[in-house]
């Protein structure tokens, strides 16, 4: 098996910088698949809702490498399944794209130093004449075939409401605010564009109503003209929005009743779907 | 959980701990664009942390010049008090459980009892009382001289490890009014007073008086955007007469 990849544009450097610290917030683990067309950060929640993953981002191999080279596990299985902690790999990109001056590139290769890693090198340029290479390691596990079921694209849930959201940051504020007061948030919404994000405890209930927000057409009508509402864990839904350096193109929520609240979030090289079950009541 | 106390003169909203130290805010009916009540005083209890996090629900101003409108209301008895806000044509709205409002301390302090005066600016306080070691060992006081004599007003902290004065002078351009009748040295908890630093920095000036029995008030003047005045009052009890070196 072989991978190796060299970005040279500090901006896709930033960029991909920002996903991995995206899903260094999420989750401790998560599996990285590469394949000849895209790159994959996949979270796997256990107990999760229909064996949908946390967390499915897709990012487009061509804008962010110039060059890119992969040979799986065999010809008809081109691809590699890697486990790793998205943590060691946030950090050590987070040290390459703030370096002054930026790196000439970043290359990243499939190596086995004592044991099978990720391994970073970039070529930072120098006042003086000689540029300085740096390189890190990121331990990784190969994950074998017959696991590959698991980390398989999630299907479209068969969602009841759908609406495309305002600003992230619009609704980051009131989601930290809401924080505060209770653990669980409510999103529910029409196929009319309304949405309504509220939470409710004995001491207090709030409820905020964007109105007139767009509505995806997804070409299956089942408009019912009713409402939807799935309750979810507000931290988990807090340290998504975070992230909203990521500043999306749109954003569509997709809400299964009682079940889930999908989140698509869609830049032009990039998807990310965010899949939060909806919690049981203690 | 703060009491709040709605007249036709205005809203006060009271915080107190231990029975030794109160502070309220006062927003005058005049602030508001509109405002009814009816000619009965009106008390409930609320949590005010839950209060204030929905009043920031916007989480503070995106773009200049657009800034949420509130609305509020109490029914009355048992009711809950409902805030809408709306900006950019979002509409948040909250309902929040309110209780039965207990006694608020009275300090009794009346203008006659007052033995000693001082308004100042805001800053002078506002430096001196930041720069303090809240969390130094024992238990920290602060003690306030104030007299018609030398030093005329100095601050002291004092704790287990150090003692440290602060001698401000009475014809400093921080100091608008002076008015001493007797000294006055009184020691109040260190970490009672640590929450006027809030107001101190929204404030413009302070009153800063004393009565006979030793207890402080601090006064604050807050001006709003719109040149309305509000005042926030501290009332602090002192601490027991010690041997003083």
């Amino acid at each position: 098996m072989k991978f190796r990849g060299k970005m040279v544009d500090i901006t896709c450097i930033k960029q991909f910088s920002n996903i991995v610290s995206t899903v260094a917030r999420l989750s401790k683990i998560c599996v990285l698949r590469i394949t000849k067309e895209h790159v994959y950060f996949i979270i796997h929640e256990s107990g999760a809702v229909e064996s949908s993953p946390g967390l499915w981002a897709e990012l487009d191999q061509g804008h962010f490498f110039n060059e890119f080279h992969v040979e799986g596990v065999s010809q008809e299985d081109n691809q590699i399944f890697l486990e790793l902690e998205p943590d060691k790999l946030s950090k050590t990109l987070n040290s390459f794209k703030t370096a002054q001056p930026a790196p000439r590139s970043l290359k990243v290769k499939l190596t086995r130093k004592h044991s099978p890693c990720l391994t970073l090198e970039v070529e930072l340029p120098s006042l003086s004449v000689h540029a300085r290479t740096v390189v890190h390691d990121v331990p990784v596990t190969l994950i074998p075939r017959r696991q590959w079921h698991v980390y398989q694209e999630p299907e479209m849930p068969q969602f009841d409401s759908s609406v495309y959201l305002p600003p992230l940051r619009q609704i980051k504020h009131v989601v930290d605010r809401m924080k505060t007061l209770s653990q669980h948030i409510t999103f529910s919404a029409n196929r009319r564009g309304t949405l309504i994000i509220s939470v409710s405890t004995d001491v207090v209930d709030v409820s905020t109503h964007f109105k007139n927000l767009s509505v995806p057409v997804w070409g299956d009508d089942n408009d019912t003209g009713g409402t939807h509402s799935a309750t979810v864990d507000i931290k988990k839904l807090g340290l998504l929005l975070q992230g909203s350096q990521i500043n999306p193109t749109k954003v569509i929520c997709n809400i299964v009743a009682n079940r889930m609240v999908h989140m698509f979030l869609l830049h032009d090289d990039v998807t990310l779907q965010y899949f939060l079950p909806a919690a049981t009541n203690t | 959980m703060a009491t709040v106390i709605g007249s036709p003169e205005g809203l006060r909203v009271v915080v107190e701990e231990g029975k030794c130290i109160q502070a309220s805010a006062f927003l005058q009916s005049q602030m508001f664009q509109e405002y009814h009540s009816q000619d009965d005083v009106v008390t409930f209890k609320i949590n005010l942390n839950v209060l204030v996090e929905c009043l920031n629900i916007f989480g503070g101003s995106s773009l200049p010049g657009v800034a949420p409108s509130l609305k509020m209301c109490y029914g009355g008895y048992g009711s809950p008090l409902s805030l809408v806000l709306e900006e950019a044509s979002v509409l948040t709205d909250c309902n929040i459980r309110t209780q039965e409002a207990d006694d608020t301390l009275e300090f009794n302090f009346c203008n006659t009892s007052v033995v000693n005066k001082i308004v100042m600016r805001s800053e002078c306080l506002r430096d001196i009382f930041s720069e303090f070691d809240y969390n130094c060992c024992g238990v920290p006081v602060l003690e306030i001289l104030t007299s018609p004599d030398p030093p005329y007003f100095r601050l002291s902290t004092i704790s287990n490890m150090s003692t440290s004065d602060t001698d401000i002078p009475k014809d400093s351009d921080m100091i608008e009014t002076f008015s001493c009748t007797k000294t006055m040295r009184q020691r109040y908890k260190l970490a009672l007073l640590r929450p006027s630093i809030k107001p101190l920095t929204i404030a413009q000036k302070v009153l800063l008086r004393t009565d006979e029995r030793g207890i402080l008030c601090l006064q604050f003047m807050v001006k709003m955007e719109d040149n309305h005045i509000c005042f926030v009052e501290f009332f602090c009890c002192p601490e027991e007469e010690e041997e003083i070196e």
